[in-house]
């Protein structure tokens, strides 16, 4: 297509007519004008409301703006002090500690049910719904019942289990378990879903030559599902690597970043010290690390689980 | 990216003709999907059986949401927060509807989500049609990768100046939720119409040329229609991004009358925090109207969504 182009920009005027009208695949030099109309309105759009903030946020985190009154600029010290604050560091832990552990159980347990519905039940698409609810509830309203849950229901349930009788969510070294119950009992709604739809593009023909050779479920799920769901398996853990990462709407519901800042995502402290804290510039520049970061581990993560895809 | 998704997405299209090879030809079998009278397998009853219990944790939490929403106070007291109450109180309805004013919050989300979706609709599927018939040139192709890499780009990074650009332009309202929705929407919603547009045959673009009509009306009378699919796909999932969504109306929105659901629970939660009961009438009617729109358009909205993710 492209060399298509090439000859006929640098053929003449006149070669360019003869060939419009002998082709019956009309191809202009250029783009239709309209095209350009489509396009540049949302370009422009984009980049005042997306690349604007994003630039404007990048120039502020070399200077001192508290986010009202005067300012300067500092350098890099912004940055430099992110790696010297333990407030900082501890977020960081905790939200990488969080992601970790909600994707692994997010995609076992999301992949077990996709297998489950996969097979031959009674009420498969009813039962597809209802684990599809999750999706369409608001995290924030629904993880106010589940605080209720953790902190009324549960103490007086397992009142023989001093943790839950003490309320989990009051526990400094516990509370993020609870988010991560919260969080994957979300995000499993989604995952469900590609891990199905990844499920049903296996050809039977595959597990009834694999059961004819012998292999039992364990080894047709290990040598036949897995490797030919790796696409999906791959989409899964990177979008739900990234979207914990960032997990803002849980912890508000449950703890609020408590006890003390036990459960203080990177996101909620961005929040709570650039807008309240006075630390406009300096959450910025904690707000580029944390873009750096999920970039570094995004690609990272597609690099190493794209290596064992398999095809069919 | 774009690499895993064009593989699931050949896989996707290599279904139906692989199978038909397979079976010799003759008969096109139904996908899988729909084929299920096809499927021959025994009755798995352990199966079954395992995702029904494990379906309880989903409907467990919506059980106990609605149980404490028909409470009295006194009755939650008393026990765990499961039992059925005896007498129900539907008193805590109209205290929520009160106190939460939730004609108001329901009349913003609906005016926000009605109004990102429709734009959304609009604007993504026009900018998506001209970067899929110009891919292979320069400008068109450098747009198409400028917005792709915005969806790399985490909204923490954004927030803050976010709001003094909002503030400054008057954009703290109703009306600037529905241009950020719009806008941040679109990397991905463009992402997911190119790749269908292109599949769409530019032949049938070409009849509509030589009888005389514009790019315009060819996007409006000949793509726009085939794009239905897609456009269901993309509407459902800024209705539910527009209609759930918390971080942006919190840090945006300034004004308690421009208020969401979701946001007025956030306030209603932090002014009465002991009220459960009333809070949770509050909680189910914030959740109530998409809640029925799924459960009357669930298969829809499950093939909407899978569309949009592997393709």
């Amino acid at each position: 297509m492209s060399t298509l182009t090439q000859a006929v920009r640098t053929s003449s005027t006149g070669g360019t007519k003869r060939r419009r009208a002998t082709r019956t695949r009309v191809e202009t030099r250029r783009a239709m004008p309209a095209f350009y109309w489509m396009v540049w309105p949302a370009v422009i759009a984009f980049a005042a409301f997306h690349t604007l903030p994003v630039l404007i946020g990048i120039f502020f985190s070399f200077t001192n703006y508290a986010g009202y009154g005067a300012w300067n600029f500092v350098g890099l010290s912004n940055y430099a002090n992110l790696f010297r604050d333990d407030r900082v560091l501890a977020a960081y832990g905790f939200s990488f500690l969080f992601a970790i552990v909600a994707t692994i159980l997010t995609n076992v347990i999301s992949l077990a049910i996709a297998l489950g519905l996969n097979s031959k039940i009674i009420g498969r698409n009813f039962f597809r719904g209802v684990y599809f609810v999750p999706y369409v509830l608001a995290i924030l309203v629904i993880g106010y019942v589940f605080q209720f849950f953790f902190s009324n229901s549960l103490p007086k349930i397992l009142s023989g289990i001093p943790l839950f009788r003490d309320n989990i969510l009051t526990s400094p070294d516990w509370a993020w378990t609870a988010i991560v119950v919260l969080a994957v009992w979300q995000a499993c709604a989604f995952a469900i879903i590609i891990y199905l739809s990844g499920l049903q593009t296996i050809p039977g023909e595959l597990y009834e030559a694999a059961s004819l050779d012998g292999a039992g479920a364990w080894r047709q799920f290990r040598s036949i599902t897995f490797p030919l769901i790796g696409a999906f398996f791959t989409i899964n853990v990177v979008l739900s690597l990234k979207g914990f990462l960032q997990v803002f709407d849980p912890i508000v519901s449950l703890t609020n970043g408590g006890p003390g800042t036990s459960t203080e995502s990177v996101t909620l402290l961005i929040f709570r010290g650039g807008f309240s804290g006075g630390e406009f510039a300096y959450q910025t520049a904690n707000a580029v690390i944390f873009f750096i970061v999920i970039t570094v581990v995004s690609l990272f993560q597609f690099r190493v689980l794209q290596r064992r895809e398999a095809d069919f | 990216m774009t690499t895993a998704t064009t593989t699931l997405a050949q896989a996707e299209e290599a279904l139906p003709t692989g199978s038909t090879d397979a079976v010799g030809g003759g008969r096109r079998p139904r996908r899988r999907r729909a084929g299920e009278d096809d499927d021959t397998r025994r009755i798995n009853w352990w199966a079954t059986a395992l995702i029904a219990v494990c379906s309880l944790t989903v409907l467990v939490p919506l059980y106990l949401a609605v149980v404490v929403a028909l409470k009295t106070p006194d009755q939650l007291v008393s026990g765990t927060g499961f039992e059925w109450p005896n007498p129900v109180n539907w008193g805590n309805f109209a205290e929520a509807w009160e106190r939460t004013s939730f004609p108001q919050a329901l009349a913003n989300t609906a005016l926000i989500t009605v109004g990102s979706v429709v734009f959304t609709l609009l604007t993504s599927s026009i900018v998506a049609y001209a970067l899929a018939r110009n891919i292979h040139r320069p400008f068109f192709k450098g747009v198409f990768f400028y917005l792709l890499a915005a969806l790399f780009i985490p909204f923490p990074i954004i927030m803050l100046p976010l709001v003094k650009q909002t503030a400054i332009l008057g954009l703290d309202n109703q009306a600037g939720m529905i241009v950020l929705y719009t806008i941040y929407g679109l990397s991905l919603n463009v992402f997911i119409y190119t790749a269908y547009i292109r599949s769409i045959p530019i032949e049938l673009e070409e009849a509509a040329r030589v009888d005389g009509a514009s790019t315009w009306r060819v996007f409006w009378q000949v793509i726009f229609p085939l794009l239905t699919p897609m456009n269901a796909t993309v509407g459902i999932l800024t209705c539910v991004w527009a209609w759930n969504d918390f971080i942006m109306p919190l840090v945006v929105l300034t004004d308690p009358a421009a208020r969401t659901l979701p946001l007025a629970q956030y306030v209603f939660q932090g002014q009465f925090n002991t009220d459960y009961t009333v809070a949770f009438a509050s909680y189910l009617m914030a959740m109530a109207p998409l809640l029925i729109v799924y459960v009357f358009s669930q298969r829809w909205v499950i093939s909407g969504v899978t569309r949009g993710s592997i393709k």
